[in-house]
């Protein structure tokens, strides 16, 4: 079968010797040519590839000399000389000689070949600069496997794969790599799905998942790194040895390997060595590397740079006050709409709508150029990170997500010190140190996540730890000593979580120089509220906390519930209302006048807006009370009618005004009047001062 | 149904000795001489794989992978380069042209099939 393709060679080789000859005859004359100079190297190169193909082992090694040269020429290293065009042909009648030959692998006229090689030689280490080029493999890149499998020992290997997210898109498939690992031997498989995004930000074309890989296998290391050979370059790929072992484990005890990564108690997407180790307690060979890391460091660094390059710098007050004028074309092109609606005329309406409609589009540009991505807040925390894990002598490492995610540039910067606490708290309070840890059977090394993601209007901002977690008994003590709650109350987990915000709370049983002192978290919460955010907290003792702050994408504008009472209009923020229900006068009578609805089972106390503003005028027969979620508790607002969502843009109320509590701000409706927008949790706090004072 | 590989070399010889391996293990094949040849070959053609050479006149293996990369339904499809240069930057030129995986010239039949069963699946 073979002689049938080295027939096909020789034929192919001696007409390639022929057009090579008439190249480098007009290559003699016009021997700048670049377009010729290709042509000659290419059919060098094909000669020298192919007959290593065949077995014309002899033609391999003396072309790849006359290649060089030809490489050095086309690089522009060396200038083609009329000896060099000589001693070419001469080298083709050579090649010539040597196909006609027999015996393939030697050359025919040794003392020609070896002659006419020394003068290519010369002349390529005459332009060397570099080191001098390999030498032709004649061998094969991928190593036969067979034969020695049997006498190798079984080790246990552990392999951690994370394929860069454009591995589909190079025509690799993931799947079968994992597949050619299992083929190896026993495996244990967990994928990591972590990294997979929201369903409308993910990108189908990309690939989010990782794998652990526990493989038991005869198979030597090197042939488990080729398995990977075509992506380790762009792939997050550690592969370690654990240990050898005497035979493959029962399949119980791979399937609890399996479970016990599968559940959400452990970090996901790195088998710690350490596990493995101690699972079957022998010594470890295995290392982590840290490739990985500096990785997506340059990878960011480059961004930066690019981002740098297609931006230009405008004074953040010319955004401002491109922002306001904006907001004041929303409010009169709201007024214009009205105005077309009422003149009935249909010319005006068809200009009234190009009108809103551009003044929209313009108004989501305007808005659009304030935002920034919030990973450049992000950055500034691994520093912070750094230096306060060397601090408290605690191994921490900060990992973030969903830093494109954008924000309002204002929001941004208001949310730095907040954040500056939080991540404070959780390397303090939360993370362990490291001997602690490992008793705990955690990793050595904490994991601090910030992430951000973008859900309706607002953006999502969760800082989660995989330390300590809270404890309910020691906070409850805490409260109940600084008389925050009764030594009998009955309170929920959400309850008692709430209460680290609650000033002057620190369970910490010694100040530190990084926390402690109990004025973090108060702070925290204050900063979010005033940018009409929420902060939520979850956690689990011995697992870790998580930390959620909801932040609306802008400060600029609100979507707001619009409400009437007496006449007048009102806005409640709607980020915070949960439903809306009815209240009939009789149930207010029920309750006898102490303002708390049934709702499902459930007292929700509420605030007569009505009677809180003193309005005069008859009430309604049927109320609408709004409902809203404020600090983990549901409080009602009682209006007389609820009128529907409506998106605007705030303003503030002016000097006069600055100080009235429970009114962040205002707005011109439609048509022309002004309603004001309530904000609910200083309405929450005087009433609940109010009724405090009431008591006493 | 047979999966199809289409192989792009100038070489003739190793355009006939590739598919004649290829053939004998069940594939459909389809030669090219260069990329130009392969573009205009592969429109319309459902190929689950391609092999080509780098060097090549008209249309080199690097401009090849970029155009079979920009077309939609080969996108995600494995293609393996045939290099003689053993040199890293050829190599990472090709996977960052799109290119899934590379195969060293020489190479025996027997190679070639593995590393095409590798990125294939079969």
């Amino acid at each position: 079968m073979l002689d049938v393709h080295r027939q096909a060679f020789i034929e192919e080789a001696t007409e390639l010797i022929a057009d090579l000859e008439s190249s480098l005859l007009e290559l003699e004359s016009n021997s700048t040519d670049a377009e010729l100079i290709a042509k000659v190297f290419r059919a060098m190169h094909t000669i020298k590839g192919s007959s290593a193909m065949f077995g014309f082992d002899g033609i391999a090694m003396f072309t790849h000399d006359v290649e060089s040269v030809y490489d050095y020429i086309r690089k522009g290293q060396l200038a083609v000389s009329s000896s060099i065009i000589d001693i070419t042909l001469a080298a083709c009648d050579q090649v010539g000689k040597m196909l006609k030959t027999n015996d393939a692998l030697l050359p025919a006229d040794e003392e020609r070949a070896s002659e006419l090689l020394k003068a290519f030689k010369k002349i390529a280490a005459s332009c060397s600069t570099e080191k001098k080029e390999e030498q032709i493999k004649p061998q094969a890149t991928l190593p036969a496997e067979a034969g020695e499998a049997e006498i190798r020992p079984l080790c246990l290997y552990h392999i951690s794969f994370k394929p860069s997210e454009q591995i589909l898109v190079t025509g690799s498939n993931p799947l079968l790599l994992i597949t050619e690992l299992r083929d190896m031997g026993e495996s244990v498989v967990v994928a990591n799905t972590s990294a997979v995004p929201e369903i409308d930000v993910i990108n189908p074309e990309y690939s989010y998942l990782s794998w652990d890989v526990i493989l038991f296998t005869r198979a030597s290391l090197n042939t488990i790194k080729d398995v990977f050979i075509f992506v380790e370059g762009d792939s997050d790929l550690h592969i370690s040895k654990i240990k050898d072992v005497k035979e493959i484990p029962a399949p119980e005890t791979l399937e609890d390997i399996a479970s016990h990564f599968s559940s959400a108690s452990v970090t996901p997407g790195f088998i710690p060595v350490e596990f493995l180790t101690n699972y079957f307690s022998e010594k470890s060979y295995g290392e982590k590397g840290q490739s990985g890391l500096k990785k997506t460091e340059a990878a960011e660094a480059h961004g930066h740079e690019s981002d740098a390059a297609s931006s230009i710098r405008v004074s953040a007050d010319k955004l401002d006050e491109l922002v306001n004028l904006v907001g004041e074309l929303v409010t009169i092109q709201a007024r214009l709409s009205q105005l077309a609606m009422t003149a009935e005329s249909a010319q005006m309406s068809a200009v009234s709508e190009e009108v809103e409609r551009i003044t929209w589009s313009l108004r989501d540009s305007a808005l659009n150029i304030r935002m920034l991505p919030i990973g450049t807040t992000f950055s500034k925390f691994k520093r912070l990170v750094r230096s306060l894990s060397k601090e408290l002598g605690k191994e921490v490492e900060l990992t973030t997500e969903g830093a494109e995610t954008e924000l309002d540039k204002t929001v941004i910067e208001k949310m730095s010190d907040p954040l500056v606490h939080i991540i404070r708290n959780s390397i303090d309070h939360g993370i362990e140190t490291p001997e602690q840890r490992i008793s705990a059977g955690k990793p050595p090394v904490g994991i601090v996540q910030l992430s951000a993601s973008q859900a309706g209007g607002s953006v999502i901002i969760k800082i989660s730890d995989d330390g300590a977690g809270l404890n309910k008994d020691v906070i409850r003590q805490k409260a109940v000593s600084l008389g925050l709650a009764s030594e009998n109350a009955e309170l929920s987990d959400n309850e008692i979580y709430t209460m680290i915000f609650m000033p002057g709370f620190s369970t910490a049983k010694a100040v530190t120089s990084v926390s402690g002192r109990g004025v973090g978290m108060d702070v925290v919460r204050k900063a979010i509220q005033g940018l009409r955010g929420t902060v939520e907290v979850q956690s689990q003792l011995g697992t870790g906390t998580t930390i959620l702050l909801k932040l609306p994408l802008t400060l600029a504008i609100i979507d707001g519930l619009l409400v009437g009472i007496a006449g007048s209009s009102y806005i409640l923020p709607l980020s915070s209302v949960e439903e809306c229900i009815e209240l009939l006068a009789g149930d207010r009578e029920r309750s006898n006048n102490r303002n708390l609805v049934n709702i499902r089972g459930e007292l929700v106390p509420y605030i007569d807006l009505r009677q809180h503003f003193m309005l005069a005028g008859e009430r309604p027969a049927i109320e609408q009370i709004v409902i809203a979620g404020i600090n983990g508790m549901r409080v009602g607002f009682v209006v007389d009618h609820v009128i529907g969502q409506h998106q605007t843009v705030l303003k503030s109320l002016g000097k006069v005004f600055r100080n009235v509590e429970g009114v962040s701000g205002a707005t011109i409706l439609g048509d022309g009047k002004v309603a004001l927008i309530l904000d609910i949790n200083k309405l929450v706090e005087k009433a609940e001062m109010e009724e405090r004072m009431e008591h006493a | 149904m047979p999966k199809t590989i289409m192989t792009v070399d100038d070489s003739a010889s190793v355009r006939q000795m590739v598919s004649f391996t290829l053939r004998e293990a069940g594939y459909d094949v389809i030669e090219a001489v260069d990329g130009r040849d392969a573009v205009s070959k592969m429109s319309g053609k459902n190929i689950n794989l391609f092999l080509t050479d780098l060097n090549m006149p008209n249309m080199d293996g690097i401009e090849l992978i970029k155009n079979i990369r920009k077309t939609p339904q080969h996108k995600f499809i494995p293609i393996l380069m045939l290099t003689t240069e053993s040199q890293a930057e050829k190599k990472m030129e090709g996977k960052s042209a799109g290119a899934t995986g590379w195969i060293v010239k020489p190479f025996q039949p027997e190679q070639l099939l593995t590393v095409i069963r590798k990125v294939l699946g079969c």
